[in-house]
């Protein structure tokens, strides 16, 4: 009892940390090279917490484990993913091994004049001079300036292969479909999904005459992010729709197709409501203008929020073995550790696919808001 | 939130929307278009299966209801005729019987007729021969009265033992 107690005390602990990491990361940005000076190998629950919202981050290359060799070299196992970024001198374009595993903005890369660094996962180009990134105290850079950076980072990797993955699976089901009326083998499997993404999400929520439009996004939402989230469970380590600017794109797109196919009543129950008296109707329009941002803008961060803390969570729940190791013992820390994140992945599992059913059937009713046809008030 | 803004990447942005732009319409062509057309083809065909045969079952039903009608309809008429047929027999035989009585009261009427004609005649006949009879004892008695008047008494008996009454 006494020891569960602890153990929750220093999970709860953990979790605190990461909760208000934002606040610290500012301050303490300038000076974090500890996590370079051993590669990445981690002990210490600050460590911990910076190794794990680093990989919650987006990544310039693939990487799998680190181990010490025999000689106490730090090895890392993975591959490199290629760098194409806008400089003040155009594209430069090379592979992410070039910064040899840098993170800390000391290693320069120089290409064609242009000399870049990484730091936290993000490039900057160096001014003249500089010899490696600084920050001031708001966390500006003093000596570099951010680039356009359009690499094919981890996430966006993922992406591809997602994109493949669904390519692939669906085309196959596609071509079936050409010379039999029910599919066999996977696509057995696809088809339920494919009927439940238009029957219970697309069909009840935009309306029979109009949803068959709306079909083709919400089904390719809808797997990727089921799909994206499901490779986020597996040892890889994927975090797509773990990065705000994927679940951004993704909010955006729903509010774009949301704005463009609304209908004039939809316009008109925003800006003029109808059935009100005029003063609330002027009061009204702000709020129901507003009103459009905050669906899409709910969309991003839930999406966002779930799968990160879930990433976090089980993360968290795995470190367990190392924090606890002195407490518990290394074999109890490990028993406890796999099954705490054992259970955490099977709730994962769950989260991946309700993340993606409601950020589909939400975008649905967003859009069937947009498209219905309202009868008199 | 700052943290959040500083997490975000403008790169990453500008390459998932192009990606998806693109996957979206990869998909839309290659995959979902097909799918779901043939998935409506199908369901298309299973709604028309089933509503062929629910045609199909109401055809039956309303023809074996038009047996059932045209069953009904000809027992109605075979009772109708077995009725008629029976009503004609007993008016055939009530008639039969009414000619019948008819008849044999005329035939006893007329028989009755011939009797009391007959009678009448033979009454008639019978009252000229008692009158003849009559007459011709009384000749005779006037003759023998005439001729023998003591030896009446005997003579009229024997007369009268003569004569035979029919």
């Amino acid at each position: 009892m006494k020891l569960g107690k602890t153990a929750r005390n220093k999970v709860l602990s953990l979790f605190s940390l990461f909760f208000f990491y934002g606040a610290f990361a500012a301050s303490d940005s300038p000076k974090t090279e500890s996590e370079s000076d051993n590669h990445g190998a981690v002990s210490s629950e600050a460590e911990i917490s910076e190794y794990i919202l680093h990989h919650i981050k987006d990544a310039h290359d693939f990487h799998l484990f680190s181990y010490n060799d025999s000689e106490g070299h730090r090895k890392h196992i993975g591959f490199p993913l290629p760098v194409i970024v806008y400089s003040s001198k155009g594209f430069r374009t090379f592979m992410s091994s070039e910064f040899h595993h840098d993170d800390s903005g000391h290693h320069v890369v120089e290409r064609d004049g242009v000399s870049l660094v990484k730091y936290h996962e993000k490039i900057y180009e160096l001014e003249e001079g500089a010899h490696g990134v600084e920050f001031d105290e708001q966390h500006h850079p003093t000596n570099a300036h951010a680039v356009l950076d359009l690499s094919i980072t981890k996430s966006v990797f993922g992406f591809l292969l997602v994109s493949l993955l669904m390519l692939f699976a669906f085309g196959r089901l596609a071509k079936q479909y050409k010379k039999q009326a029910v599919p066999t083998g996977f696509g057995r499997v696809l088809e339920p999904l494919i009927l439940y993404v238009r029957d219970e999400i697309a069909r009840p929520n935009i309306g029979e005459k109009h949803y068959r439009r709306f079909t083709g996004f919400l089904m390719t939402v809808f797997f990727f992010i089921w799909i994206s989230n499901l490779l986020g469970l597996t040892p890889l380590g994927f975090n797509i729709t773990g990065q705000i600017a994927v679940t951004f794109s993704l909010a955006l797109f729903t509010y774009l197709i949301t704005q463009f196919s609304g209908t004039k009543d939809y316009w008109k129950h925003i800006f003029w409501m109808p059935g009100v008296p005029v003063p609330m109707k002027i009061i009204l329009a702000p709020i129901e203008l507003l009103g459009t941002l905050t669906k899409p803008f709910s969309l991003m961060i839930r999406l966002f929020a779930n799968i990160s803390a879930g990433h976090i969570v089980v993360m968290s729940l795995i470190s367990i073995a190392i924090i606890m190791k002195s407490t518990l013992g290394a074999a109890g820390a490990t028993v406890l550790s796999l099954a705490l994140s054992f259970f955490l992945t099977l709730i994962e599992l769950l989260v991946a696919f309700l993340q993606a059913y409601i950020f589909t059937m939400l975008s649905a009713l967003f859009i069937g808001m947009a498209v219905e046809e309202h009868d008199h008030h | 939130m700052e943290q959040l803004l500083n997490d975000f990447s403008p790169g990453l942005f500008i390459m998932q929307s192009v990606l998806m732009l693109a996957v979206i319409f990869l998909m839309v062509k290659f995959a979902w278009k097909p799918i779901v057309s043939a998935l409506d083809e199908r369901e298309e065909g299973i709604k028309n299966a089933l509503e062929a045969a629910e045609k199909a079952k109401q055809e039956m039903e309303s023809i074996s209801s038009s047996n059932e009608k045209l069953f009904n309809q000809a027992r109605e008429e075979r009772d109708a005729m077995l009725k008629e047929a029976r009503e004609m027999k007993a008016k055939m035989i009530a008639e039969a019987e009414a000619n019948a009585e008819a008849e044999a009261a005329k035939i006893i009427a007329s028989a009755k007729e011939a009797i009391e004609v007959e009678k009448k005649e033979a009454l008639a006949e019978l009252k000229a021969e008692v009158a003849q009879l009559s007459i011709s004892v009384a000749e005779k008695l006037l003759k023998e009265e005439l001729s023998d008047a003591i030896k009446d008494a005997s003579f009229v008996n024997g007369l009268l033992g003569e004569v035979n009454l029919k």
